[in-house]
């Protein structure tokens, strides 16, 4: 087993080997991937030592001590956060050596084809169609033989399409299937030239997400994740990653949106007022807790008891998120009433406590849809924490191509 | 904040908890405890005789050396989420928190040692309703006799010795006998309360009232969200099990979307609650970050276990409005909890200036 102090001695080795000071950003960032040092828990060979992941902590301290450029994660947060541990599980070899390193360096962004215009909440009912040119395997179980995949269809709310060099990607592979068995998960070449990205302009002002448009896109029978059939179950390690990058960053006491929330309240005493003061005090409360829940969920995960609390964690962020922001546009007054830039932009990366109070009010009404909606997340609780029973359901034996839409 | 606190419970710590289960399962269940609610003998003197002489549960705060257990408030605080649980109507908090708490920033060693056996009951002399500060009622001492009138005492009919704190700055331990105490028809029935009356009674000092009320009732607070985690903990578990059991309209009424999302709401509070109640136990325990963890948990718990405890009464449907169904005992608790030690809005208060946002 790999311990702190090993890992200590390998960072200090890569460090002697390749000083920051002296090794260009890449270079640097691909050497810390073969040293095994990019994530710990990974297998070795695939930029990790098969540690601990809770010894990650360790190699960052070091390397960040000794002023070494980091893989800049929010810019990537999709492809560390789901393509990754995805393409982990249930890549072939040769995939996960094609596609982690320059993953995790940064050379290659990634991003998500799942949502569609029809299918949110109810994603497996996802219409973007996948049909099997000569060659590809003809049904589950059926080793890959070449060929490819022609895929038609259009995607929604797609952060960093326009800069993806990737694509995760699901379709229906088979409509005469129930909508869950009919699906199969690719990895999509977003330089495909049937392959149009289109931004979505939202109550921001600016374009963070995008329209995807897919039109006799070709992806090679190599390119596919998992078995023919078996996409939803492979994009199940996704989604649960996803909520788990969402809720589960770890802050410091007024680390998040009560932050800029308190700093206002003490530097501007003119505004004041009795009433806020009660709602401030309540939130306040309310975000540490939060944050102690995530904190203690942490703690179960580093013991290797994982709690049903990640399942909850996003919940909270996103109702106090969007109370909070909202309680500041009001304490603001007459500033209240403006807003920083309605300017149409598209961001590389999205940060939830970036711009002003406006900006992060209405940011944060996305914090409850994107990545599974409160409602949908709750239904998740009740279900899978409670062990309440299921609505009773009329979709899941009936064959895709039948269903209403 | 560099450190974080320990908010796991140990696996020594799970193991207190089963043992404290089992003996509650066994001599606490919920008909007996309704039934004493209204006997001449609201306290369950057998179940404390158990939990103290038999587990030593009374002494964990106490150093070994004086009699007493030497754990900390983390141990004490999984104790009381059980007792929370089971509603046991003994004076836990009251005596082996609050009052020996008070007794430990003084120095009446062998008053102490008795505390923490269990043997005596002691009850520190202020109305459950104060929240952490000093005492704002206190005792005469004219003539080194005590005089005065306390009312909302909490356990105080099950009380060997009143600590008292008095004009003069003291805190003084009055023999329970040599005082009046009589009891109140209390809204919580399983902690009930009770005035205090003094009428010269001969006391001795045991500290000093201002800091020892202060240490004592912080504490009190601080553990008191584990019980207030427990009976919200018992409220959600009760009811989601109801809610699979129950049928109407052909289903169990616990697949209706609206009951499981507010099941789900109130899961997410009661995880909270823990992450709060485990938190200011630890701080308690460290001594670090102490008052703003304690005013934290306390600012979170009452709403958290008045409101699930209402939902189980609720969601119980015409059972959960009967005296037969327990629910009533968590509710009344709950209630009376979110007032004990202050209330949540007390605690906001107080944060304020804790972590510096000011009023207007």
């Amino acid at each position: 087993m790999t311990d702190a102090a090993e890992l200590r001695s390998r960072t200090q080795e890569l460090l002697a080997a390749h000083p920051p000071a002296g090794t260009g950003r890449l270079e640097f960032l691909r050497a810390r991937f073969d040293a095994g040092l990019a994530w710990v828990h990974f297998p070795a060979g695939l930029g990790g030592l098969d540690a601990p992941r809770s010894l990650q902590a360790v190699v960052d301290a070091e390397l960040q001590a000794a002023g070494a450029p980091d893989n800049d994660p929010r810019r990537i947060g999709i492809g560390l956060g789901m393509a990754a541990p995805t393409i982990l599980k249930y890549g072939t070899e040769e995939q996960k050596r094609r596609f982690l390193r320059p993953l995790w360096t940064g050379e290659e962004v990634w991003c998500q084809l799942f949502s569609e215009p029809g299918a949110g909440s109810d994603l497996a009912a996802l219409g973007t169609r996948a049909v099997r040119e000569d060659g590809a395997p003809s049904g589950p179980g059926e080793a890959g033989s070449g060929g490819s995949w022609v895929v038609n269809g259009q995607k929604v709310w797609t952060s960093s399409a326009h800069v993806a060099r990737w694509a995760i990607l699901i379709a229906r592979t088979d409509p005469d299937l129930p909508k869950h068995r009919g699906i199969t998960y690719f990895l999509c070449d977003m330089t495909d030239p049937g392959v149009e990205v289109r931004p979505l302009r939202q109550i921001t002002g600016e374009a963070e997400f995008n329209e995807v448009f897919l039109t006799d896109v070709r992806i090679p029978d190599s390119r596919r994740l998992g078995e023919v059939g078996d996409g939803w179950r492979v994009a199940q390690t996704t989604l649960n990653n996803e909520r788990v990058a969402i809720g589960g960053m770890r802050l410091p006491r007024e680390g998040g949106m009560i932050g800029p929330l308190s700093k206002t309240w003490r530097e501007r005493p003119e505004l004041r007022t009795h009433d806020l003061h009660q709602r401030l005090l309540k939130l306040w409360v309310e975000a540490e807790v939060t944050r102690l829940t995530g904190e203690r969920l942490r703690q179960q995960l580093a013991v290797g008891q994982p709690g049903p609390e990640g399942a909850g964690m996003k919940l909270a962020f996103a109702r106090l998120n969007q109370e909070i922001s909202g309680l500041e546009v009001e304490l603001r007054g007459e500033e209240g009433l403006l807003y920083d830039d309605w300017t149409m932009r598209r961001p590389e990366l999205v940060d939830f406590t970036g711009r002003d109070a406006g900006y992060r009010y209405l940011r944060s009404k996305g914090n409850s849809i994107e990545g599974g909606t409160s409602e949908v997340l709750l239904n998740i609780v009740a279900e899978r924490v409670l062990g309440l029973p299921a609505e009773p359901r009329t979709d899941k034996d009936v064959a895709w191509k039948d269903l209403a839409r | 904040m560099s450190t974080q606190p320990d908010l796991l419970y140990s696996e020594e710590e799970e193991a207190l908890r089963a043992a404290v289960r089992d003996l509650l399962t066994d001599h606490c269940e919920a008909a007996g405890v309704i039934a004493r609610t209204e006997s001449d003998a609201p306290h369950d003197l057998a179940l404390w005789k158990s939990l103290t002489e038999g587990m030593g549960l009374a002494g964990l705060l106490v150093p070994e050396a004086l009699g007493g257990q030497g754990a900390t408030h983390r141990e004490a605080a999984v104790v009381l989420e059980e007792l929370g649980r089971a509603v046991a109507p003994v004076p836990y908090l009251s005596s082996a928190v609050v009052a020996t708490e008070a007794l430990l920033d003084g120095g009446d060693e062998e008053l102490l040692g008795r505390l923490a056996s269990g043997r005596t009951v002691g009850v520190l002399a202020v109305g459950l309703h104060t929240p952490p500060g000093p005492a704002r009622r206190t005792a005469r001492l004219e003539n080194g006799a005590l005089h005065g009138g306390l009312t909302g005492v909490a356990d105080a009919t099950a009380a060997d010795v009143l600590l008292v704190p008095a004009d003069d700055g003291g805190l003084y331990a009055v023999a329970a006998e040599a005082a009046t105490v009589t009891p109140q028809v209390s809204l919580d029935l399983t902690r009930p309360v009770a005035t205090v009356t003094l009428d010269g009674a001969p006391g001795r000092r045991v500290g000093d009232a201002e800091p020892a009320v202060r240490r004592a009732l912080r504490a009190g607070a601080g553990l008191l969200a584990s019980e207030q985690l427990g009976v919200a903990d018992w409220a959600l578990t009760e009811t989601v099990r109801y809610l699979k059991e129950r049928k109407q309209f052909n289903r169990p009424v616990g697949g209706f979307q609206a009951l499981k999302h507010r099941l789900a709401q109130l899961w997410l509070e009661v995880v909270g609650l823990r992450a709060a109640a485990r938190a200011a136990a630890d701080a308690l325990a460290t001594g670090a970050d102490t008052d703003v963890m304690v005013t934290v948990a306390q600012a979170h718990a009452g709403p958290v276990a008045v409101r699930a405890t209402e939902e189980a009464v609720q969601l119980h449907g015409g059972i959960g409005m009967t005296w037969e169904h327990p629910a009533h005992l968590h509710l009344k608790r709950a209630k009376a909890d979110s007032i004990a030690y202050g209330t949540a809005g007390a605690h906001r208060e107080a944060l304020a200036a804790l972590v510096d946002l000011r009023a207007p």
